[in-house]
């Protein structure tokens, strides 16, 4: 797989291919397995992901603690918001829905992990779905999507305990940002520039769950990351360019996750985990865990 | 450099909602299972650091319980594998406890005893993250196992030409050795040999490797990874 984006749309422009097809035939390679194949297993992920996104909005879910659930219901539902009836407010509610699926143990994709779970199917299925797009197209974008998730692997991190939640959520937006670029038409070299754009967006972006529980903030923080990623493919298909190549703002978040204070790298001890209201939410709900388990 | 796979980063398809805390863990039960080659009667799990401290939140305990029964990481049958366990008799105690120093176990670690018949077998393990595993430990053999090859395991007296026998075996029914690793407690004693091949051996082949007389026990243990 490729280690930079700039080599990836090079490749991708000097053969006159989307970088979904770069992505896929590298992949083909390293693996010795055929395309047809790796695109059978990429639309299997994307039909867990529309499982999710619809399990998760029928709003009867609670995670392990009930910190969590029943707020992608509500916002799907809403119609007080200035988003009410958009694109932009059905991916939120379907990133909410996904992770809420994820707290409260169902099934999910961890693309790139389960904590970052809901970003990719929220803008990639909300967009297609709005836009009337066929499923090939997605499973395309998720090849990009994927390119650009084993960049990030190589050149920084997609961990919240080494990069805080900016490899995580983070990575997210970068990969969902990129892929739906290419999806709606983006040129390769547009893609770069929405990875980079949503990237920017969420440096220095601390990984601080309740009690260390993938439920509080991630479930939000996804909606939010989708919400960059959204904002990021609008500016880049425009013709935004950010001066800052992708590939130098991916090794920055690495940089700054090496950086980053243990406290914020999901450990529980620091940001909203170490407030006052925070550690007291997570006695309480760990104590009531137990119970429950008898 | 090592590559890596589109399949890796759009996936794994699981239970959420952790990767290392969920899925990792369900991966180290089906291992621990493996070794006693199906659903044990007795487990007894023992968890450090982080699973110790977090994963009744994430449900580590059913992911490792789900994983002894069998179930596989996007299995969600894993939510309700503590009350599954009680139908099908499996009887399992968690402990939380401190396996060593913080530089010398991984945060996300577990000791899993398990009995089944006549086999009784103790793995130490660890969620590595992204759904990834290492076993350690086997009944205080060191080994590194991954579970993402399919692997057979055994314990054999310090003979010579052990792992010549065992390779011609393994090359007379076609199977690829991808790695072969030996260790012993120490010189002159049992050997524990790890050798993870590309394809799954099948019944003949560990039948041959049980014959041999220097064999004490050989087990298969399939990958657990997608």
């Amino acid at each position: 797989m490729f280690t930079s984006l700039a080599s990836a749309i090079a490749a991708a422009e000097s053969e006159g291919k989307s970088l979904s097809a770069v992505a896929l035939e590298a992949e083909a390679l390293d693996q010795g397995r055929p395309v047809a194949e790796i695109r059978d297993a990429l639309a299997r992920a994307l039909a867990v992901m529309r499982g999710a996104v619809e399990r998760g909005s029928a709003g009867d879910l609670k995670s392990a603690s009930g910190l969590v659930g029943g707020d992608a219901a509500k916002v799907h539902h809403s119609t007080a918001g200035p988003l009410a009836g958009t694109l932009f407010r059905d991916v939120l509610a379907r990133a909410l829905a996904v992770q809420e699926v994820n707290a409260a143990m169902g099934v999910i994709v961890a693309a790139p992990t389960a904590g970052g779970a809901g970003v990719l199917p929220a803008v990639l299925t909300g967009v297609a779905d709005a836009r009337g797009l066929p499923d090939d197209r997605v499973v395309d974008a998720l090849a990009t999507a994927g390119l650009i998730g084993a960049v990030v692997a190589e050149r920084a991190s997609l961990s919240g305990a080494e990069g805080g939640c900016q490899a995580e959520t983070g990575a997210a937006a970068g990969m969902a940002a990129g892929a739906a670029t290419e999806m709606l038409g983006g040129t390769p070299r547009q893609v770069g520039h929405a990875v980079a754009l949503a990237q920017q967006g969420t440096l220095g972006l601390v990984c601080d769950p309740l009690g260390g529980l993938v439920e509080l903030p991630c479930v939000f923080r996804n909606a939010t990351g989708s919400a960059i990623a959204l904002a990021a493919v609008e500016m880049a298909l425009a013709g935004v360019e950010f001066a800052i190549p992708a590939d130098e703002v991916i090794d920055t978040m690495g940089q700054i996750g090496r950086e980053m204070d243990v406290r914020y790298r999901e450990t529980a001890g620091g940001g909203l985990a170490a407030t006052p209201t925070g550690r007291r939410l997570a006695r309480e709900r760990l104590v009531s865990i137990k119970r429950s388990q008898g | 450099m090592f590559a890596v796979s589109l399949l890796d980063i759009i996936g794994p398809v699981m239970v959420g909602p952790s990767s290392s805390h969920t899925a990792g863990a369900c991966r180290l039960g089906l291992l621990a299972r493996n070794l006693v080659g199906g659903t044990p009667e007795r487990a007894r799990i023992e968890l450090h650091g982080s699973f110790a401290r977090t994963g009744e939140g994430h449900g580590t305990d059913k992911a490792i319980v789900g994983g002894l029964l069998g179930f596989r990481p996007d299995d969600d049958r894993i939510r309700t594998a503590l009350d599954i366990a009680e139908r099908d008799g499996l009887a399992f105690t968690f402990e939380k406890v401190t396996l060593g120093d913080d530089g010398q176990v991984h945060p996300n670690s577990t000791r899993i005893t398990v009995q089944r018949g006549a086999r009784e077998h103790v793995m130490l393990g660890a969620s590595l993250g992204a759904g990834r595993v290492m076993v350690s430990e086997v009944d205080g053999y060191p080994v590194e196992l991954h579970g993402n090859h399919h692997a057979i395991v055994l314990v054999a007296e310090d003979v010579k030409g052990s792992v010549a026998r065992i390779a011609g075996i393994l090359a007379d029914d076609g199977i690829n050795i991808a790695t072969l690793r030996l260790t012993r407690k120490h010189k002159g004693g049992d050997a524990f040999m790890v050798i993870e091949v590309d394809e799954a051996p099948g019944e003949p082949v560990r039948e041959h490797i049980r014959a041999l007389p220097w064999v004490r026990w050989a087990h298969r243990l399939d990958k657990v990874s997608a």
